[in-house]
């Protein structure tokens, strides 16, 4: 049998959601983002709120996810994603909206935002990729860099004395009053995505039900900022991120 | 007759907004403009027109709630004073550099630093050029009257619409203080999501229908040429606002030897100095910026060739005065006078002042 054979409409399995745009990822091979991207894509086309859904983007990597999913974007400042998410679901609480977030955009320079807003209970959704480092800078430490972990401004590794300590912001956000939904997820191998998925849609249909803001943490992995490549680096969060991340519902009511 | 009511400014802000179709109002409180806010939390307005109010935590969150807002193309505003807004000029940044309509109002107090809570005109080159980083401009209306704080709620709203773009007023703790009569202006319904959908459907994020590709709201272009591109026509826009928007007001300028130039509670002020200089025989008048940005250099400039001096009178160390020196040119000579950290002078003080630069 030749290939030419196999490969036919009725044989489909699987396919890109119209939702995903037809564009070069910019991240790098082995990044999380790219399928986290995906998931999201493939929930708002299940869901069929394609016109009712706006994404709000971050500074760092995924600055640029307006470029891949095909929904309405906004571009916030640096941390600032859940103040403009506040605005525009009060001003529009018919729509679905969601920020995308890094360590660095939501764990750093973004505390008083996220932290507010959470405990406002916005009826929105937050999806944290927590890759415990700034990618799009260089692989500088994240607040969520690991204890040991080297990076561009921890050359000789992450001390407590000099750095601190990396912030388990998911386990405070869990804390707030006005959160209804606190899980921690990841994307490394397809149980983890189905996984990560209904997650994602869990927390888009809970935004219309008024139970105040959903938070989504996906430990990621960055062979870039790591210097790991792709196979390795999901064997090093495993081995590293997951005993401090520990993956699960936080709150779930 | 239309009915008046004795307010205080930042009341009358309040009231504007709720009565000129605002959608939403993000602030964090801070002397001397609380009563915007305190205001609104009294009205309700989300009961009545259905004007969202909300209590920010920082300025900086507020002013991101803005973009938010102006993202979806509603009328949104937030307000603050002079610390405040150093806080918020990051977003303004964002909101010019996205192409985005608000108001933001400024209640000046004296600083730098946390300095005091008593009136200032400091932020003259903080609102007219710049502020934030980049090549960018607000356009700033300076009330000068509890009345003008509520008409020019509903002016900055047509003009940030009108060019997508931030617009400021630019008020001081006198005038947002101050109780005078206002008079009430008929109200305007909010936007309708029809309406906003016909007016900014080609740019705001307001769901991504089959008819249309995505909106995209940023300020982010990676490419150097791109950057330059959309630079230009923000100055070409910048242009267009000063050729077509530029508002002032004279007082007794016919027959002017000297003039003063005042903006915002100083101009009030400086009428009397005018009067005071009319009963010593010396023919002084006013030219009062109402637009700051732009800046009325041509009504200025025209008055140039039959004075003899002209005075900036300003509450701050000499801001506005490089602005009309630039359009005197060495033409006629240029003085100022100002008090700071939020002392604000007699008339007479004024008139000695003046009087001795034209000894």
């Amino acid at each position: 049998m030749d290939i030419k054979d196999i490969i036919k409409p009725e044989n489909k399995v699987y396919g890109r959601t119209p939702l995903l745009k037809d564009a070069i990822l910019h991240y790098c091979p082995g990044c999380s983002h790219g399928v986290v991207h995906k998931i999201i894509a493939e929930v708002i086309e299940e869901m069929g709120i394609q016109d009712k859904t706006i994404g709000i983007s971050p500074v760092g990597c995924s600055v640029f996810a307006y470029n891949y999913i095909d929904i309405d974007w906004q571009q916030a400042a640096h941390g600032r994603a859940p103040a403009l998410a506040t605005a525009t679901k009060r001003l529009m609480p018919d729509k679905y909206v969601f920020t995308y977030q890094g360590d660095g955009d939501l764990a750093s320079i973004g505390t008083a935002e996220i932290m507010h807003a959470c405990n406002r209970g916005e009826n929105i959704v937050v999806i944290f990729i927590n890759n415990a480092i700034y990618g799009m800078t260089g692989g500088q430490m994240a607040p969520t860099t690991l204890l040991g972990q080297v990076t561009a401004t921890t050359p000789y590794g992450r001390k407590a004395e000099l750095n601190g300590y990396p912030l388990k912001i998911t386990e405070l956000i869990a804390q707030l009053e006005g959160t209804c939904y606190v899980t921690r997820q990841s994307v490394q191998n397809p149980g983890a995505v189905r996984k990560t998925k209904k997650a994602i849609q869990k927390a888009f249909e809970n935004s219309m039900m008024k139970k105040g803001t959903s938070f989504v943490e996906v430990v990621s992995t960055c062979n870039s900022g790591w210097k790991i490549p792709p196979v390795q680096a999901n064997k090093w969060m495993e081995d590293n991120m997951f005993p401090f991340y520990p993956l699960g519902d936080m709150k779930d009511r | 007759m239309a009915e008046k009511i004795l307010m205080k400014g930042n009341e009358a802000i309040a009231y504007a907004a709720i009565n000129c179709g605002c959608d939403g109002y993000f602030g964090y409180p801070i002397t001397p403009q609380s009563e915007v806010m305190e205001t609104l939390m009294k009205e309700k307005p989300w009961e009545s027109t259905g004007m969202v109010v909300l209590q920010a935590e920082s300025e900086t969150a507020s002013i991101n709630m803005v973009y938010g807002g102006a993202c979806c193309g509603k009328k949104v505003m937030t307000s603050s004073s002079s610390p405040g807004i150093s806080l918020m000029c990051e977003g303004i940044s964002y909101l010019a550099g996205s192409e985005l309509p608000c108001l933001v109002v400024n209640v000046m107090r004296g600083g730098p630093g946390l300095g005091t809570i008593q009136p200032s005109q400091g932020d003259y080159f903080q609102a007219t050029k710049g502020g934030g980083h980049g090549d960018y401009r607000t356009i700033v209306l300076a009330p000068a009257s509890a009345q003008d704080m509520y008409d020019f709620v509903d002016l900055a709203f047509e003009l940030a619409f009108k060019y997508r773009n931030p617009v400021m007023i630019l008020g001081d703790g006198v005038i947002g203080q101050m109780m005078e009569k206002v008079e009430l202006r008929p109200s305007k319904p909010r936007r309708t999501e029809a309406e906003i959908r016909e007016l900014c459907s080609s740019w705001a994020t307001i769901g991504k229908t089959a008819d249309r590709p995505a909106n995209t709201i940023t300020s982010l272009a990676l490419q150097a040429d791109v950057q330059e591109r959309f630079n230009i026509k923000l100055q070409k826009k910048y242009a267009e606002v000063e050729a077509n928007e530029v508002r002032y007001s004279t007082y007794k300028c016919e027959d002017a030897d000297h003039l003063i130039v005042a903006f915002g509670c100083m101009s009030r002020i400086c009428e009397n100095v005018v009067e005071i200089a009319r009963e010593n025989g010396i023919k002084l008048g006013i030219l009062r910026p109402i637009t700051l940005f732009p800046y009325p250099k041509d009504a200025l400039n025209a008055l140039v060739p039959q004075l003899k001096s002209i005075m900036s009178v300003e509450l701050n160390a000499g801001q506005m005065v490089e602005d009309i020196k630039l359009v005197a040119d060495g033409r006629v000579p240029v003085s100022f006078y100002g008090r700071q950290g939020g002392v604000v002078p007699s008339p007479e003080e004024i008139y000695d002042a003046f009087v001795k630069t034209i000894k």
